[in-house]
């Protein structure tokens, strides 16, 4: 597999990946190593590991991070009431043996042990990675460098296959060095003007080009505007489905749409009030 | 496109990697022989004779955040174009030529910031760069010591009184830091058990509570992010408050510097440097501006917007050391404060005007800042900064 087949596939899911996140995933693919995304909130992180798993047509197991995350949350833990049952029925028969108690049938897999029990390579997301403690970052140090798991009852665990792991992280606490060490790095930034046309080109087909300019340029001046939140890909995508869905068709003729519709790019009262009327029309007004 | 040019020792393009991580880990980024084989391995998958494809295969491989990330390029550059061959060399006697690029209050203190850098842990011997530096501030003590009503901080250049100005953000901090949580949370050791996850387990062994948890109260330190203003009114007491800062980066709290006149910049890395040396040379590039006008607004608004998603949290004692004295309008500075107070838990400002005789906040911009401070203390004497630590208490 070649770098442009990793952007081709990944431009045929309507994922448009600058050269730096491609080069970044083909080597992830090839080294088999987890790769680490940062970047500000709505620039699709979470959007790479989903066009991954359906270019390559295998399932998606998403780890969604929070604090206190623990590893019988996160690798697996006992079916503790099977056990029990499967117990009280067989004293009614006449003896279980214990051997068989814990066995994969009493194992309940959480998404690391499910990820690398896969036939076919999977998509690990382990989502917003800075927002669990720094224990778990511990654990998962072992997963990520061997890719296997150690359950005390049933011995280690080796990936039949190496998964490809995707971690996101926002910014919300520094990640450990030796985190970082074990994965390689890309960065994503809000897009340019000219791949963000091709995202909504790609995403809204429907969308004719005069108009997704108009869009993509407000959304770039208002990116630059001073903002409590920045937004994002997602919003921008959110905007042009209402504005398309509203029917309009230039942003200066629908001044009130555009007015009315600026909840899907503007998430806080005070972003709300720093972009009223008048700023919107200079901005329409300096893309028109 | 200039060919790289082969050092006559280079054996081979394994070794020209090395040198290239060597480069690297030089400019401060932290990559090892581990990395050099996983740059080597990265480029054996791709099409290593195109530039652009090895300059992105190996940012992926050897860059460990946003802000290696962000220098790659110029770095790269420097070795792989001979961009390199100058700035190569000049690496190597960066601190040369950072003296000399110094703006003045970095080349008459240089020597005093060193012994700043270094730490309280080695003795502190006189030195005769000293002498000197008193002598500057002495003479600008001359013209306003009329306004003086007790020593101020400017007089207290020393290392004693730097030591102690040290002593002092340690000890601030460890009064804020030792908080714990109300909630409890599992933990292997705690005065109380988990009776919830002890039921859990008991499933295992048939009911039976064999497997006891326990839960303690788990410690929620306080965040103190420092923005020092290094403006040409602050001169004289940014020594000190470096110093302060330092101390508080040092103390084991999870603390966060920043250093603003007219820009702003983080320096709690380069204030966290064991090589006193570099972190010196790394603090004097920063401080280009030093000593010039303010711009207090546009540096918190800077900050809110920047670092301030990632410093601020509903556990962030926010501290501004600044004089309050500003070209920029007093209404922004009370917007920008107006955000940071809706994200972070307090706002002190430390004043070292305050603690003048007679001192009124007649500066429009600290008018503007009054109503955002949770408290608004003096600092113009280490006195007044070691009795910050009950106020703190209270916060």
């Amino acid at each position: 597999m070649t770098l442009s087949d990793v952007q081709n596939g990944l431009a045929a899911q309507g994922y448009v990946a600058d050269d730096r996140l491609a080069m970044a995933l083909h080597l992830a693919q090839a080294l088999g190593r987890p790769l680490l995304l940062e970047g500000p909130a709505g620039v699709g992180k979470t959007e790479v590991a989903k066009a991954m798993a359906a270019w390559r047509d295998t399932r998606l197991i998403r780890l969604q991070c929070y604090e206190g995350l623990d590893a019988s949350h996160a690798i697996y833990e006992w079916n503790y009431q099977r056990q029990l049952l499967a117990i009280r029925a067989s004293e009614a028969q006449g003896g279980a043996s214990e051997a068989q108690l814990f066995s994969d049938e009493y194992l309940l897999k959480r998404p690391l042990l499910e990820a690398i029990g896969e036939e076919k390579p999977p998509v690990l997301l382990i989502d917003e990675i800075d927002r669990a403690d720094e224990e778990f970052e511990a654990y998962l140090l072992e997963i990520l460098s061997d890719f296997q798991i150690t359950i005390p009852e049933l011995g280690t665990i080796k990936a039949r296959v190496r998964p490809i792991v995707i971690l996101t992280a926002n910014g919300t606490r520094d990640l450990s060095d030796a985190l970082r060490r074990r994965c390689l790095y890309s960065f994503l930034d809000y897009p340019s003007r000219e791949t963000e046309l091709a995202i909504l080109q790609a995403r809204m087909p429907e969308i004719e080009g005069a108009l997704a300019r108009q869009i993509i340029g407000v959304v770039q001046a208002l990116r630059k505007e001073d903002l409590e939140k920045t937004p994002g890909i997602a919003e921008m995508l959110d905007w042009s489905a209402a504005l398309a869905g509203l029917g309009v068709n230039d942003l200066a003729q629908a001044r009130d749409e555009v007015q009315a519709t600026l909840v899907c790019l503007l998430k806080t009262a005070a972003d709300y009030d720093a972009a009223p009327p008048e700023v919107m029309d200079r901005l329409i007004g300096k893309v028109a | 496109m200039q060919v790289t040019r082969f050092p006559s020792r280079a054996s081979g393009f394994a070794d020209r990697m090395s040198g290239f991580v060597a480069h690297l880990r030089m400019n401060g980024m932290r990559v090892g022989p581990k990395e050099t084989a996983g740059a080597l391995n990265a480029l054996s998958l791709i099409d290593a004779t195109d530039a652009g494809q090895a300059r992105r295969a190996l940012c992926a491989v050897l860059a460990g955040d946003a802000e290696d990330w962000r220098r790659f390029d110029d770095l790269f550059d420097s070795y792989w174009f001979n961009a390199g061959k100058q700035r190569e060399g000049s690496a190597k006697s960066a601190h040369v030529r950072v003296q000399s690029a110094k703006p003045m209050i970095w080349q008459q203190q240089d020597k005093a910031q060193d012994d700043v850098q270094s730490g309280t842990d080695q003795p502190t011997t006189p030195d005769p760069g000293e002498g000197e530096a008193e002598g500057l501030d002495g003479r600008l003590i001359a013209t306003r010591t009329a306004n003086l009503s007790r020593r101020d901080l400017r007089e207290l250049m020393d290392d004693e009184a730097l030591n102690k100005a040290e002593r002092a953000a340690t000890s601030l901090a460890c009064a804020i830091r030792d908080r714990r949580s109300r909630r409890r949370k599992q933990a292997s050791k705690g005065p109380a058990l988990d009776l919830r996850r002890i039921q859990r387990a008991s499933l295992a062994r048939g009911g039976e509570p064999i497997d006891l948890y326990r839960r303690t109260r788990p410690p929620r330190p306080m965040r103190i992010v420092a923005l020092c203003d290094v403006s040409g009114s602050m001169t004289v007491y940014s020594r000190v408050f470096l110093a302060f800062l330092k101390g508080l980066i040092g103390s084991g709290t999870e603390a966060d510097a920043y250093l603003f006149h007219t820009r702003l910049m983080r320096v709690t890395d380069a204030l966290r440097d064991h090589d006193s040396l570099r972190a010196a040379g790394r603090l004097s590039l920063m401080a280009e501006g030093f000593g010039g006008g303010t711009d207090i607004s546009g540096s918190l608004e800077q900050f809110v917007s920047g670092y301030g998603a990632r410093a601020l949290n509903g556990r962030t004692i926010v501290l501004i050391l600044s004089d309050g004295y500003c070209s920029s309008d007093p209404q922004a500075l009370g917007a920008a404060l107006a955000r940071i107070r809706r994200k972070a838990r307090r706002i002190v400002w430390l004043n070292p005007l305050k603690g003048w005789e007679n001192y009124q906040p007649i500066a429009a911009s600290m008018q503007a800042a009054e109503p955002y401070l949770d408290a608004h203390l003096p600092a113009n004497t280490l006195a007044a900064l070691a009795a910050l630590e009950p106020q703190f208490r209270k916060l």
